[in-house]
């Protein structure tokens, strides 16, 4: 317990929370007062700025946005609403199921790329051609091709997170110094030996990278799918169509409070799944954390 | 002491002989010949040390020895067996360390007889004397980044033994340690050889290191590879290291050897410059006079 109580008197936690706070005052205060970046206070800095011909329509208006107060009082009323809930479930859901998809063939495909010479020379070519595609641009295809919207969105998802994860197996593979395999063929270790104690240990902190950064993308790519796609409305009706939906919904509606209510749920959704993968992974490779 | 009988009377100590061993490298017109026609014999029981100047194709010397690559002609025999690949029977102990990053030291000493399904009652009796031995005892959970630099060594040498190899290969295995950690790895490996007698092939850049470890001294040319000269270090055993530097005969080895690994270095120095073999040849005008 003493433990515990240093670390929340720790230094960088007290920067955190200050820089929250900071963020959330100015936040506040600008949306609120309505006039910040309005151009009628700030008429200098309006004249200065069209002298350099930047016409002041093309600035962002902070008074726009509704103000953190605001927010926090739509989204105690939302909270008891069960479509939000299933918003987060069904956006968790399809992140998940794109993300272990990915990693339950990506983990095994990028090994055998570094591993086999000619795995490597005919399958890296099309999976280097196929790589730079943005998973956005696959949605209209992926509709198309799967049976039903929800498969369509999980496939997506998994594309994000599927190149990401194979090029760090692939590169992680690659760079176990050869000292290692030389050493263990020397002490006489057969080839699967060299794979389950070498190759795959020696791959795991790359996976972890690589899952990292897979499931930040898996979390942009999911959003945005569910907006192209309607949220996948044969499953949670119109207000149970994900986070991304949730979103597109409100701004249909014209309820700007619940937009930003979306984005947080987003952001903390995303901080969530991070933290969780982060906590596995130092789970799984204890000999990196001790430096 | 009966550990130390169980580990004593299961060593055997191997002779391993290159004759006429050559390795090039590279295609067709453009290979580049890095060991040439070299012929030596690391004694069975004794603790050969091989010394020359950087650059100069020790580390590919090791890599044949070992087996990781096949030499281009020349043969390499193990007690009179030829050597065509890895085997627990010439274990190499790299520059700097090669613990796996991802097992604790017991599980790095165990990795051996583990990949080789020899995991007995006996084994284990073995590792255990042997993490006592390294004086790692109380590090066997330890990763290797927990361990000093020293530490990761003698992990290393354990692990090493526990396969009982018929000859160890160290290449360079204390560059990178401090001064004072350096010393204490030679009295602490030395005391280690003398105690069990394997047969020990000790490849080093530091003519200190060599001079108080050596049985045997094998000076080498600049590259391509060859045996330049050989010394018998009839220095008594044990030896330590503050008796070596008032030792007549170790200090006149000493500068017999500097001035052969001088002109060697020099070499490799001044290839495709004039002067520097101008150079080259004035200093060993003058080595000669003296």
């Amino acid at each position: 317990m003493a433990a515990r109580k240093t670390i929340l008197l720790d230094s960088v936690y007290w920067r955190g929370a200050i820089s929250i706070v900071v963020f959330l005052a100015l936040w506040e205060i600008g949306s609120l007062s309505k006039i910040w970046i309005k151009w009628e206070t700030f008429e200098w800095l309006r004249n200065l700025l069209v002298a350099f011909g930047i016409k002041p329509i093309y600035l962002p208006w902070i008074g726009a946005v509704p103000a953190p107060t605001e927010v926090v009082a739509v989204w105690a009323g939302v909270l008891g609403d069960p479509g939000y809930w299933q918003s987060w479930y069904m956006s968790f859901f399809r992140v998940m199921a794109g993300f272990f998809a990915a990693m339950l063939i990506g983990i095994p495909f990028g090994l055998l790329l570094a591993v086999s010479r000619p795995a490597f020379g005919m399958g890296f070519p099309v999976f280097e051609m196929l790589r730079p595609i943005p998973p956005l641009a696959w949605v209209p295809a992926s509709i198309l091709f799967w049976p039903t919207q929800e498969m369509s969105i999980a496939f997506v998802t998994f594309l994000g997170a599927f190149f990401t994860i194979v090029i760090n197996v692939v590169g992680g593979a690659r760079s176990i110094d050869v000292r290692y395999f030389q050493a263990a063929r020397s002490m006489g270790s057969s080839q699967s030996d060299i794979f389950w104690r070498i190759i795959l240990p020696g791959t795991l902190p790359s996976i972890v990278v690589g899952s990292a950064v897979g499931m930040g993308i898996t979390w942009e790519v999911v959003v945005a799918a569910e907006m192209i796609s309607g949220g996948g409305s044969q499953i949670g009706g119109t207000s149970g169509g994900g986070l991304g939906f949730f979103i597109w919904n409100s701004y249909v509606g014209g309820s700007y409070e619940q937009i930003v209510v979306g984005m947080i749920s987003i952001g903390i959704a995303g901080f969530i799944s991070s933290e969780l993968l982060r906590t596995l992974g130092k789970r799984v490779t204890p000999w990196l954390r001790l430096r | 002491m009966s550990e130390v009988n169980i580990l004593r009377g299961a060593i055997k100590a191997g002779e391993l002989k290159a004759v006429d061993v050559s390795k090039s490298y590279g295609a067709a017109d453009f290979t580049k010949e890095v060991v040439s026609a070299c012929s030596f014999t690391i004694e069975r029981g004794k603790l050969t040390v091989m010394i020359g100047p950087s650059g100069c194709g020790k580390s590919t010397l090791i890599r044949l020895l070992a087996g990781f690559e096949k030499p281009t002609t020349g043969t390499i025999t193990l007690d009179g067996e030829p050597v065509t690949g890895p085997a627990r029977d010439r274990l190499v102990l790299f520059q700097e360390t090669a613990l796996f990053p991802w097992m604790t030291t017991y599980d790095n000493i165990l990795y051996g007889p583990r990949a080789r399904g020899e995991v007995t009652p006996e084994i284990l009796e073995l590792a255990e004397f042997l993490l006592t031995k390294v004086g790692l005892q109380d590090f066997r959970k330890k990763y290797p980044t927990q361990l000093s630099g020293g530490m990761q060594r003698r992990a290393e040498l354990a692990r090493a033994m526990i396969n009982n190899p018929r000859i160890m290969i160290l290449d360079e295995p204390f560059r990178g340690l401090d001064a004072m950690t350096k010393e204490l790895m030679w009295e602490y490996y030395s005391a280690l050889y003398e105690e069990n007698r394997r047969t020990n092939f000790f490849v080093t850049t530091d003519i200190d290191e060599a001079i108080f470890l050596a049985d045997r001294l094998l000076i080498m040319s600049n590259i391509p590879t060859q045996v330049r000269a050989v010394f018998e270090i009839d220095v008594p055993r044990p030896r330590r290291l503050a008796d070596l530097i008032e030792n007549d005969r170790s200090n006149q080895i000493k500068m017999e050897a500097l001035s052969i690994l001088h002109e060697e270095a020099m070499k490799s120095f001044s290839r495709g410059s004039k002067a520097a073999a101008d150079f080259v040849d004035a200093y060993s005008k003058r080595v000669a006079k003296t």
